[in-house]
């Protein structure tokens, strides 16, 4: 006996099988949604936050993009532009993308495991609800005037003790899932046969247990330290400690972590659709296990950057810039591509693509162009520090995160509402979506070799900039003090007319996912991995039977017609 | 649904000590990362305008911060003494074991706060004493989460659930992370200084 309701006994049990509905009515139902340990319930709830913040978010995005366009005229308050950027930041990234990809997880994984449920489920329900709570408390707090960049102090206080919360509850369900995998795996299902999804899902949760108690541990100093010494001249006091000591966990390489299952999902998805035993197994596994190296820029903050003028110096300094630049930068790039090209190789092979594959392999791009990016955002020669590059690597980030988020849904709909959404509609949405993304981060790179200062100076990538960085003044100067006349402007409009078409293809997206869709059998698309064994629906315990498995493909196993080794 | 051959359902793989494990190693990169971001300050402190990072008058009560760690010898001893009654099902020693653990947790407690009123620190008085009450603070927060891991597998265990010996085990494994945390902590805060 042990203290997880892991549903051992359930094989008796008559309502294993339910499909978790309530029939006590509407506040019965959301009784059951709010109070359920169901990891289905939990990671669709992740991902309703997620919509819905993305729309808030995207918003904020557009009219601080639209302030770019045109000089001429600030209809924006000039004083609130540093909380507008503050909160377009947090939003995307602790909002939308990372509880977008653990809502993911934490809805399927379990399924991909044979898993009845997930380990330490009230944990991972109890991590919702912190991360609610949280998101909810920072952004009445930048109402308030709080955030980065407000002046009222006790809202600023508040901003960050409900990002720690926040951050927390993340965390939370983070060990939930590492757990999940690592304990719960059906009969047979070694950690090589782990499906990809499930192996990127724990490749990316060990970065985040090492990586978000680092940023979480700089948040209670910065909270402790404005709490107490807010009036005194400090490095902890004030606003700009929150870029200078936590900005590290708004930027890139540390968002990076969080899109490593976008590879994992679109190697699953071409396996499913290609037919075929993806090989080389470990080799795909290593490539994606390569990109969990960006950890290490994370968690020591380590400005591992080429120095400028590069050419200037000896050859001994050249290799003490070069040797950890390509550690660090070079080989979580490196494993992203390996695995980008170890997987396209069967597309290539048996020209079977379907929806899912789409979306994965446009997210997998955009994740493979962010690690490049962000590598060339430390060549100091370069000069892209302070500039809207950053902005452009990250939003390229972000919006691989809702395009993986969009094809994943996709792709399991079927488990997790019964349903199959049409690809007809739902492939040009998600054109629309990568053309947006690229639209969106394209152009604020090209601004940015255009040296188009950044909104938010990433002090702890660049601590050139530590000392003295004035938020405020940043992003005055992004807005008011900067030229835009020329091509300038029109990179700006197609930053804002990018984001203004990924909301439109998400929030057409959500209204396909709400409202249509036919019924799905339980294998819609002759799944490999166990998630397809179960009825779709899933039911509240997944599976009737615990199943054992054999290879890495329990259902290929099962049909030999589909066999590539047969 | 596919036919896929079928298994009875497996003994859950220690699910509350993996969870535990992944907790502490979270729980190191947090104190971990707080000691350097110290050390980052201490560094600057030193070589700056002031010359120096513990302020002037203030003194560090040795005694009782190396109590503390000693007392995590002891600590140890009878987590793992809790562990290893447990696999006997001796209850007695176990719940000894567990309170043991538990009582020499909260004497911890009552040393720091000794230690805080010996310092007479203000928190708003510098770099040093907000970073002092925060990183001996976020340890205090982990202490206490301790104690009360020990009073609910201790109660859990007393109240018949004697075969839940993975509790105990996690237990003992949380208990050995914070020895470790306070080691790290105990020499970079109290011994360099």
């Amino acid at each position: 006996m042990t203290t997880i309701e892991n549903h051992t006994d359930l094989g008796q049990a008559p309502g294993l099988l339910d499909t978790g509905r309530s029939e006590a009515g509407v506040f019965g139902a959301v009784a059951d949604w709010t109070s359920s340990t169901d990891h289905k319930r939990i990671g669709r709830m992740y991902l309703g936050g997620a919509a819905v913040s993305f729309i808030g978010a995207a918003v904020v995005a557009i009219l601080l993009g639209v302030e770019r366009i045109s000089p001429d005229r600030v209809w924006l308050p000039v004083n609130s532009l540093t909380q507008m950027f503050a909160i377009e930041r947090f939003g995307f990234t602790y909002l939308v993308l990372l509880p977008a990809v653990l809502g993911v997880a934490l809805a399927i994984v379990p399924l991909q495991l044979g898993a009845r449920s997930l380990a330490l489920p009230r944990l991972a329900a109890a991590g919702f609800w912190a991360w609610v709570i949280g998101g909810g408390l920072a952004i009445y707090a930048v109402v308030k005037n709080g955030g980065p960049g407000g002046s009222a102090a006790d809202y600023v206080d508040l901003f960050t003790l409900a990002t720690v919360l926040l951050v927390l509850g993340l965390l939370a369900g983070v060990v939930s899932l590492a757990t999940t995998i690592l304990t719960t795996r059906a009969p047979g299902m070694n950690m090589r046969r782990v499906p990809f999804f499930t192996w990127s899902v724990l490749v990316a949760s060990i970065g985040l247990i090492i990586a978000l108690p680092v940023f979480l541990g700089d948040l209670l100093y910065v909270f402790i330290g404005h709490r107490h010494l807010g009036s005194v001249p400090n490095d902890l006091a004030g606003n700009r400690a929150l870029d200078a000591w936590a900005g590290f966990g708004f930027t890139q390489p540390t968002t990076l972590l969080f899109v490593i299952p976008v590879l994992g999902f679109f190697a699953d998805t071409v396996a499913t659709a290609t037919r075929e035993r993806l090989r080389p197994r470990g080799a795909i596994f290593g490539a994606i296990g390569l990109m969990l190296v960006a950890v290490f820029a994370t968690v020591v903050q380590w400005p591992v950057t080429i120095r400028s003028p590069f050419t200037g110096l000896s050859g001994g300094d050249k290799f003490r810039d070069l040797l950890p630049f390509a550690l660090v930068h070079g080989l979580p790039a490196l494993g992203c591509f390996l695995a980008l090209v170890l997987t396209g190789q069967a597309i290539v092979r048996s020209r079977k693509v379907t929806a899912p594959v789409v979306f994965g392999l446009l997210a997998s791009f955009l994740v493979l162009s962010s690690f490049v990016d962000s590598a060339l955002l430390h060549i100091a020669d370069a000069g892209l520090a302070h500039t809207t590059f950053e902005e452009g690597n990250w939003l390229a980030v972000v919006f691989a995160g809702v395009l993986a988020t969009m094809g994943a849904y996709t792709y399991w709909s079927p488990k997790w509402s019964g349903r199959t959404l049409p690809t007809k509609f739902v492939l040009p949405l998600g054109l629309l979506a990568f053309v947006g993304a690229e639209l969106a981060s394209l152009s604020l790179m090209v601004a940015g070799f255009a040296d188009q200062p950044g909104a938010v100076a990433p002090a702890k990538v660049f601590p050139t900039v530590q000392d003295g960085v004035d938020l405020a003044g940043n992003a005055r100067d992004a807005v008011v003090n900067f030229d835009y006349s020329g091509p300038m402007g029109m990179w700006n409009l197609l930053n804002v007319a990018g984001v203004v078409l990924v909301l439109l293809a998400v929030l057409a997206f959500v209204a396909l996912a709400l409202r249509s869709g036919t019924a799905a059998g339980d294998d819609p698309w002759d799944g490999q991995t166990l998630e397809w064994a179960t009825t779709s629906p899933a039911p509240a315990a997944n599976f009737a039977d615990v199943h054992i498995v054999k290879s890495a493909e329990p259902l290929l196993d099962l049909k030999p017609s589909n066999r590539s080794d047969a | 649904m596919h036919a896929l051959p079928s298994a009875a359902a497996p003994a859950p793989r220690r699910q509350v000590f993996v969870g535990t494990a992944l907790a502490c190693a979270a729980g190191a990169a947090l104190l971990g990362g707080m000691l350097a971001l110290w050390l980052r300050f201490r560094d600057d402190a030193i070589h700056g305008d002031a010359g120096r990072w513990v302020p002037k008058g203030v003194a560090i009560p040795g005694v009782a911060s190396n109590v503390m760690l000693l007392s995590f010898i002891p600590i140890c001893v009878f987590a793992q003494w809790a562990v290893y009654s447990a696999k006997r099902n001796d209850r007695p020693h176990t719940g000894l074991a567990l309170g043991l653990t538990g009582a020499l947790g909260i004497m911890f407690i009552n040393a720091q706060a000794y230690i805080y009123t010996q310092m007479k620190l203000a928190a708003n008085g510098g770099t040093y004493q907000t970073m002092f009450y925060t990183v001996t603070g976020v340890m205090l927060a982990l202490v206490v989460v301790g104690v009360a891991f020990s009073a609910v597998t201790a109660f859990r265990f007393l109240g018949g659930r004697t075969t839940d010996r993975e509790v105990v085990a996690a237990h003992a494994l949380y208990w050995y992370f914070l020895s470790i945390a306070y080691t790290m902590l105990w020499f970079v805060v109290y011994v360099t200084k």
